[in-house]
């Protein structure tokens, strides 16, 4: 059976594995417990930094830091990371430091929470900032595996984490994960389905689904967002002639426009995207949030045929 | 470089003053009464206290600066000339494209800037992680932090002031540049914030309140904030905007406007007259 787990569990794991390196250090605001960096803050009190509820001053005790040598992991909720933007942007982003912000619970799949909650637009505004690495993995492996490759990136990043389980597809396959380089999960001359996060998942289910149709589809996991692997993008779009792209977050800037600007500008063909169509959430369950948000794996095959359709 | 005399501290801030309304004049833009209002400060915290080394700008264990109220840099880069950072030629790049002094202070650009400013309420917490950082290293390297009073009205400086008092930072001392006046008006007019230093006490830091334009009472208070150990220090110092020139003393249109060549003429005739 797949194991399933939550990728900020991942990040926790990944938090207590970089503790040998005494120059990480851990920031909180109130929600440690949530972002899992709470188990760095048990082991490591005296590296981490309670802000309180307080995002904007956390931003900027992580730059001082940074500036002085260190490597500071900062981590809430995806949404009040938000309120933060412009700390982000003039005091990490501008300056380039190292500074590593995750955000947990993003997505509408963070459920019942409701629209406040369920942040769509992150993986958007962090993209339009100069330096900074964005990335949304879709399993715990992957998380832990892009949070340990961080200290050495030398550059400011913003990672989204999900607050719910999912199935697990990299057990034993760290060594796939690496920084900026998109993983093809299956192989397919039909299309190209570039996912990432939760809808990685859903985005294999379609995969199945189109199979028994005669669609073959490579699917690949785009955990980076920024810097997007362009060279797979190309391949991709030269070998499927179609692409449909899928991800927890508003259609307009993530994923697919990221991959929809670098299409049109290299290699130009048609795409689907499956994302929050410019509109909020409500409360509701994980499951019955990607249903009404149309970003379940039906949902996914439909675009596919769309897409399909479309090719010259 | 510490270690000047207070007559040598205010002979090097009348020569920052003049330097501060050639560039402003030169560039047809700037913020000269902020700076003027800030500058003793700033040559008394350097020319007394602060462990840096103009030949080696990115030692490590040095003391930091973060000048939150970035617009306020001609004042900041006139005293890094003074200082030997940058060059006096340097202050004429001032505002020009590939210059070192960029409109905001800039770390990435200016040799002695620890901190890239220009949007207001953020130094304080970016000197609250330079502060901890030096706890970290078992440093006593000091975080030294200056915002103006209009900059208090940004929320996040509050956030600061309680993190910093919660973690007890007794290397992270502030100033307060109280020039009374903001971009549009008066502060009085535009947001009262009523009593500063019991804000700040209450807040849980130690207070002293100084006349920012006296030397021998910046050195003092300088002094005081190296025995305030357990917790943060401030130093409200009441300044006048546009400190040393008649006209632009007390005047808001000063506050983000450069002198004409008639106005930096009778600037230059005032400041040119030692004391």
């Amino acid at each position: 059976m797949t194991r399933m787990a939550a990728t900020r569990d991942g990040y926790g794991e990944a938090l207590l594995e970089l503790a040998s390196n005494d120059k990480v250090v851990v920031l909180e605001a109130d929600l440690g417990k949530s972002t899992k960096s709470l188990h760095f803050r048990k082991a490591h009190p005296n590296r981490t930094v309670s802000c309180g509820i307080g995002e904007q001053n956390m931003l900027l005790v992580a730059a001082g830091m940074a500036s002085n040598g260190y490597i500071p992991f900062a981590s809430t909720f995806a949404i009040f990371t938000e309120r933060a933007f412009e700390q982000m942007r003039n005091g990490v982003a501008r300056p380039n430091l190292p500074v590593h912000l995750c955000g947990s619970h993003g997505g509408v799949h963070t459920g019942t929470d409701g629209s406040s909650a369920q942040s769509i637009e992150d993986l958007a505004i962090y993209r339009t900032l100069p330096n900074v690495i964005v990335m949304h993995p879709c399993d715990d492996v992957s998380t832990k595996a892009l949070t340990m490759q961080l200290p050495t990136s030398n550059s400011p990043s913003y990672m989204r984490t999900a607050r719910n389980k999912t199935p697990v597809l990299y057990d034993g396959r760290e060594g796939d994960i690496k920084i900026g380089k998109g993983v093809e999960l299956t192989d397919g001359n039909d299309v190209a389905i570039i996912a990432c996060g939760v809808l990685v998942h859903e985005s294999l289910l379609a995969a199945e689904e189109l199979k028994a149709t005669g669609v073959h589809a490579t699917v690949v996991d785009m955990h980076t967002i920024k810097p997007l692997d362009k060279k797979l993008v190309e391949k991709l779009a030269k070998k499927c002639g179609a692409i449909v792209t899928a991800e927890d977050h508003s259609i307009i800037g993530g994923l697919g426009g990221a991959v929809a600007e670098h299409v049109v500008a290299s290699t130009p063909v048609p795409i689907e995207q499956i994302g929050v169509k410019d509109r909020f959430g409500e409360s509701a369950s994980a499951e019955e949030m990607l249903e009404m948000m149309e970003l379940k794996s039906r949902h996914i095959f439909e675009a596919v045929q769309r897409v399909i359709q479309r090719k010259a | 470089m510490a270690g000047m005399t207070v007559l040598e501290m205010e002979e090097m801030a009348r020569k920052c003053r003049i330097e501060i309304c050639k560039m402003t004049h030169r560039a047809n833009a700037g913020h000269p009464g902020g700076s003027l209002s800030e500058i003793d400060i700033l040559c008394g915290l350097y020319g007394h206290r602060m462990r840096v080394d103009p030949k080696n700008p990115n030692w490590a264990d040095r003391d930091r600066f973060i000048l939150s109220k970035g617009h306020a840099s001609p004042g900041m880069y006139a005293l890094l000339a003074e200082m030997g950072f940058i060059s006096h030629d340097d202050l004429k790049s001032y505002r020009v494209k590939g210059g070192v002094c960029q409109g905001h202070v800039d770390m990435k650009w200016c040799p002695g800037v620890d901190f890239s400013a220009g949007s207001l309420g953020m130094g304080l917490s970016f000197g609250m992680g330079c502060a901890i950082a030096a706890k970290l290293d078992g440093s006593n390297r000091n975080a030294y932090v200056m915002v103006g009073d209009g900059e208090i009205q940004e929320g996040s400086i509050w956030e600061a002031a309680m993190a910093a008092a919660h973690h007890e930072l007794g290397n992270l001392k502030l100033f307060i540049d109280c020039n009374r006046i903001q971009n549009d008006d008066f502060c009085e007019a535009q947001m009262r914030m009523f009593d500063i230093p019991a804000k700040w006490k209450s807040f849980g830091w130690s207070v002293r309140e100084i006349d920012g334009h006296d030397m021998s009472a910046i050195v003092d208070a300088i002094d005081w904030m190296d025995t305030i150990t357990d917790g943060p220090s401030v130093v409200i110092a009441n300044t006048i905007k546009g400190k040393g020139v008649s006209f632009m003393e007390n005047n808001p249109a000063f506050h983000g406007a450069a002198p004409s060549d008639d106005q930096l003429a009778q600037a230059l005739k005032e400041l040119e007259v030692k004391a």
